[in-house]
């Protein structure tokens, strides 16, 4: 892996972009790596484009400036690509593209005219299957951990589910949900 | 063991503030300030600090009840950002009057007009003459480690006067960073006990505090108020290595940043510092020689460590983050020159205003401003003031 790994999430108000960020954060500093995670504030509403970031890094991170040159994009929303420019700065030999769509990646790729790699999963309908509600930002958060190989993904679902406990203590179904979300994610992506 | 944590600047004020456990916080939400305080309250509900938590109806009644309480002696925290920063102003003045070790947070953003909720130094800027010690972070875990030395700073007997350490809005406040937290415990014996003060309280020992102060005695008791500034020069870095020695992480009026043979420099504070790094670094690759002093400490003004940073570099930009629009430069930039007046060796000095509400400090920028500076050593031609990043 190279020193620092950075990822910008583009997703609605309301999906939990910025949330992914920082539980893909939390996670980054659970197996030792240095990480920041931080939205985009601008005027966002229910249902808004929104975009949130990840800096990942074995060594301190000083910079304090948005990510233009990503290393991933990850797309929460699949009708975002005919109104963001969701590519943009991304490298387009290395560069992953991850979305939720439950298109195939060659589709995407042909949309957006995108020639580096590019990967895709049904997020919703995993989290609608595992947590009866259509939420993405959590299966993507395992979508995102095979397609990179940035964290080893026990250690972040073991990491997820103390936070999750925490959290929910008195709905476990809550933390189940998600866990298997996370891991049929990680498991289907392509 | 410190904990390594995941926290935003607003999350580490509200555990800062916490582990110090205080009498009395006072306090009215704003933006991007909100969560300082509404974590810090679920605390208090918690029952996890023994804090009497007064919820007021605006920043400068937060103020009011804050000295009212630090006037009881007791330890008092609070928070604020911008235009509640601004409603407080004339609270500010009479905090440091009494000489009372309130310690605050703030969370840099512009004031209004136009209305923006994002990061510039304009208000805590616009409140530099009030008497108070201002620290600046750079990242999350200087806003934790610097507000834990407020405490300390602001109660030490020899300086008695009220310390706001500051962080940048959205920025960091809402960045979640790697970060160290102490263990309580710890962090109670850096603190130490609240140091004993005379309380209006104490009617066994009645004395009169905001007295009326007219020609007799108005000026003696501005002459020690200054003197409790002067002070805290001294106090000010004995605490950054205190804290260094026993935490690993030391701390100073400023960081010089590769300045040893540097040709040009920057001048720079809060989070830009760490952008500015990186680029030293870039420029340092090509074999330029650049450098960079961050300043921490605004208030007191450490004149005498800017002199010693600075005089031997021949161009050197400052960086404001502010504008005192008054025709000739933002805060900072005077204030340097001033440190620099009695040098023999004057660097040139050249001023650069950037990002005021929030305007996005690209790595570009950054080099921009070496470029000019290196033009400026080249061919001696300089000016006063840019404004960097803006339509014009």
């Amino acid at each position: 892996m190279k020193e620092r790994y950075e990822i910008r999430w583009h997703g609605r108000g309301g999906q939990g972009a910025k949330t992914a960020a920082l539980l893909f954060g939390d996670a980054a500093c659970s197996t030792g790596k240095y990480l920041q995670a931080f939205p985009e504030y601008g005027p966002e509403r229910m249902g808004a484009p929104v975009v949130s970031f990840n800096r990942i890094s074995s060594q301190p991170i000083r910079t304090h400036i948005p990510v233009t040159n990503p290393d991933v994009v990850v797309v929460l929303d699949v009708s975002l690509v005919e109104q963001v420019d969701v590519v943009s700065g991304l490298n387009p030999t290395d560069g992953i593209l991850l979305v939720n769509t439950f298109q195939g990646s060659q589709e995407i790729k042909k949309k957006l005219n995108f020639t580096g790699r590019a990967y895709t999963v049904d997020a919703s309908k995993i989290s609608l299957d595992t947590i009866g509600r259509n939420i993405p930002n959590t299966p993507m958060i395992g979508a995102l951990i095979k397609v990179t190989q940035l964290l080893n993904i026990d250690e972040v679902l073991s990491d997820i589910r103390k936070k999750l406990e925490v959290k929910f203590r008195n709905r476990p179904e809550v933390i189940e949900g998600n866990i298997k979300a996370i891991e049929k994610a990680y498991n289907e992506v392509k | 063991m410190p904990q390594r944590l995941t926290k935003t600047a607003n999350e580490v004020f509200a555990e800062a503030m916490r582990q110090i456990n205080p009498d009395v916080v006072a306090a009215y939400p704003i933006t991007p300030a909100t969560e300082v305080v509404q974590i810090f309250s679920q605390f208090v509900a918690d029952g996890k600090v023994k804090t009497e938590f007064v919820a007021v109806e605006s920043e400068h009644s937060a103020m009011s009840a804050c000295i009212g309480a630090s006037a009881c002696g007791v330890r008092t925290l609070t928070g604020t950002s911008s235009q509640g920063l601004a409603y407080m102003w004339e609270m500010l003045y009479i905090a440091s009057g009494l000489r009372l070790p309130i310690v605050m947070a703030v969370v840099n953003r512009a004031l209004s007009s136009p209305i923006n909720i994002h990061c510039d130094h304009s208000d805590t800027m616009g409140a530099r003459d009030c008497g108070w010690i201002q620290i600046f972070s750079e990242n999350v875990q200087e806003s934790y480690d610097n507000f834990l030395q407020a405490v300390r700073i602001a109660e030490h007997q020899d300086v008695r006067l009220p310390v706001m350490v500051t962080t940048d809005g959205f920025i960091l406040s809402h960045c979640l960073e790697v970060v160290e937290v102490l263990e309580d415990e710890t962090v109670r014996k850096f603190i130490g006990e609240n140091p004993e003060r005379k309380s209006i309280l104490d009617v066994e020992n009645p004395f009169t505090l905001g007295a009326l102060d007219l020609q007799d005695y108005y000026f003696e008791h501005k002459r020690q108020q200054a003197e409790g500034m002067k002070n805290s020069l001294n106090l000010i870095p004995l605490i950054g290595k205190e804290f260094g020695d026993k935490f690993g992480r030391y701390y100073d009026f400023a960081e010089s940043y590769k300045l040893d043979d540097a040709e040009i420099a920057i001048v720079i504070m809060g989070s830009t510092a760490g952008t500015a790094k990186d680029v030293v670094d870039q420029l340092r690759d090509e074999g330029k020689k650049v450098g960079l002093l961050k300043l921490r400490v605004f208030r007191p003004f450490p004149a005498n460590v800017i002199q010693k940073a600075l005089e031997n570099i021949k161009v050197v930009g400052i960086m404001d983050r502010a504008d005192s629009v008054n025709a000739i430069s933002g805060p900072l930039y005077p204030e340097i020159c001033t440190s620099l007046y009695d040098s023999d060796k004057k660097p040139l000095l050249v001023d650069y205003i950037y990002g005021l509400g929030g305007r996005e400090v690209r790595e570009e920028d950054i080099q921009l401003v070496f470029s000019e500076l290196f033009n400026i050593l080249k061919t001696g031609k300089t000016y006063n003031l840019k404004y960097i990043g803006v339509r014009e």
